[in-house]
């Protein structure tokens, strides 16, 4: 420890953790190069990914466009839900969203390169590619919420300001949870890779809906075992003052960070498992 | 012309296989579009609710044949935009495919239709059994629908495999035809009637789907064969199918045609 001496133990540590995050950040720096170097083709992908959420969004209006309320909840109620889920999603999609790869990586053997080096499994998959081009639909989604507390006339207090921050954080967490837990069953799917897309975009698609709407089997599938409810629809209940419906009080919303905390164990376990079902690609 | 018939038949024959031969994929297809199905019905039937009982013309039991449907189909109908032949072109492959005495077009929609009609069987029957057992829905009771409507999917599989390949075919002139493929994959959904039923929509964006192939594909098929509309307007529906699916194989020749004229293959 001779090299740190008279050195403050703060500066220390941040410079044993700049050393420990150098591999990472050089290969998360080469892809934002790598998307970035091919300007047209870039701009065009954030075009696209725009669009995708507005589409998204497009749907939820068309409905509210033959009625006023659906599940308890008018438009502009609805509007935060969606901003706030869909938020949430782009932000988990945009860094681990290429876990979905990990099926073709299974097939290819190319997982096998991962160990080589002496880094953690998972964190070398999350930190191997980042998708920069769902930066736009998050700009989407971002005027969605902003959109949904003007028209709901959203008082701009602490309480807001810390359900608002309670709500995103538990939002990305579950969403990003629902990745790894997706990767973590490949292992023993392979094939059958789209099975995972019930409960990681069945679950984008749930997050913005009301969850007030779903049968009681749906209810439990996705508001206590895949809990991505928590990312929208229930904070907004909560935010709102608005009135629970059966199983879902409207204190709920500020048990997000529980549910992002048993989605993580749930994720990590999973991928526990499947790294120890995994016998490597062979070759 | 009757070896060439049984050249394309055993290519459709072939794509079949191809799509048996990964069962656990169309399990995992299977649960996906249960989930969706369940998703659908609950924010669906709310709206029907919301509504006084009907929506659009729907009311629970004809949105819950809507529902199940469509999910039957999506396994059969090509609303993602890719397919096997865009990397063939983009890796060059496509070069050997020309010098086959087989037409390009013709052989690579056969082989993708053949494989998506398989589809029909793990993924299509199994979503509608579990709308017909968990939800129940209200179907024709008289034959004729079903015979036109089993036309009616039939072309609108095909019709979405000659649009795709118009997709793949852009490669000829796009180097990264990602972008091409995402905007099919955001609009074809969407404007297909997917998760809002096209009757739901406002006219002008009616007016806006009607001007594309998409409702051809699902909306189409689903409002024949779930007795939605009547016969004559069904047969109208079948014939406004037809029309897409001669448009879409014309154009797919010509692009072909003028794609081959400025392909370039480096490398031997």
């Amino acid at each position: 420890m001779s090299a740190t001496t008279g050195v403050r133990p703060g500066a220390a540590w941040r410079a044993v953790l700049a050393a420990r995050t150098a591999p990472y950040r050089a290969v998360l720096a080469s892809r934002v190069r790598a998307q970035r170097s091919y300007r047209t083709s870039f701009r065009l992908d954030l075009l696209g990914s725009a669009l995708v959420g507005l589409v998204e969004l497009a749907e939820v209006w068309v409905l509210f466009h033959s009625v006023g309320r659906i599940g308890g909840l008018d438009l502009a109620q609805v509007l935060l839900v969606f901003g706030l889920a869909d938020l949430a999603f782009s932000v988990a999609d945009l860094a681990f969203g290429h876990c979905d790869d990990l099926a073709t990586m299974l097939r290819l053997g190319t997982l096998d390169v991962f160990y080589l080096r002496p880094q953690p499994l998972l964190l070398q998959l999350v930190t191997s590619d980042i998708s920069l081009r769902r930066v736009a639909r998050a700009a989407v989604a971002v005027a969605a919420v902003v959109a949904g507390l003007l028209v709901n006339d959203v008082p701009p207090t602490p309480r807001t300001v810390a359900l608002l921050v309670v709500a995103l954080l538990s939002g990305v967490a579950v969403s990003a949870a629902m990745f790894v837990l997706a990767a973590g069953i490949q292992f023993f799917v392979v094939d059958g890779a789209e099975m995972t897309n019930a409960f990681v975009y069945g679950g984008r698609y749930a997050s913005t809906q009301p969850a007030s709407v779903w049968s009681r089997p749906v209810k439990a599938a996705f508001v206590f075992v895949f809990p991505v409810a928590f990312a929208g629809y229930l904070p907004v209940v909560s935010l709102l003052g608005l009135t629970g419906s059966p199983w879902l009080p409207a204190w709920l919303g500020w048990c997000a960070p529980l549910a992002a905390l048993w989605a993580w164990a749930l994720a990590l376990l999973a991928w526990r498992v499947g790294v120890r079902h995994y016998q490597g690609g062979g070759g | 012309m009757r070896a060439t018939l049984r050249t394309y038949f055993r290519l459709l024959a072939a794509g079949f296989r191809r799509g048996s031969a990964y069962p656990l994929a169309a399990l995992g297809g299977l649960v996906a579009n249960a989930t969706f199905g369940l998703l659908k019905v609950g924010i669906l039937f709310a709206t029907v609710e919301a509504g006084g009982g009907t929506v659009g013309g729907y009311d629970a039991g004809t949105m819950s044949a809507y529902i199940w449907l469509s999910q039957g189909l999506l396994g059969s109908v090509n609303l993602f935009g890719r397919t096997a032949v865009a990397d063939r072109i983009k890796n060059g492959d496509i070069a050997v495919d020309f010098v086959r005495p087989l037409d390009v077009q013709a052989a690579s929609v056969t082989t993708e239709v053949g494989t998506r009609l398989f589809a029909l069987l793990p993924r299509g029957v199994p979503s509608v059994l579990l709308g017909v057992l968990l939800v129940g829905m209200s179907m024709p009771t008289t034959p004729l629908p079903y015979a036109l409507g089993a036309l009616s999917v039939l072309l609108g599989v095909v019709l979405s495999c000659t649009t795709v390949y118009l997709v793949a075919v852009s490669r000829f002139w796009l180097v990264e035809g990602r972008g091409v493929e995402m905007l099919y994959m955001v609009l074809s959904g969407f404007l297909a009637g997917l998760f809002v039923p096209i009757p739901l929509f406002p006219g002008w964006l009616r007016a806006v789907a009607g001007a594309t192939p998409f409702p051809s594909m699902l909306q189409v098929p689903v409002d024949v064969l779930s007795g939605r509309v009547d016969l004559p307007t069904s047969a109208g529906l079948v014939g406004v199918q037809l029309a897409w699916l001669a448009l879409t194989v014309v154009l797919g020749a010509v692009l072909t045609r003028a794609g081959r004229a400025r392909l370039e293959v480096q490398g031997g």
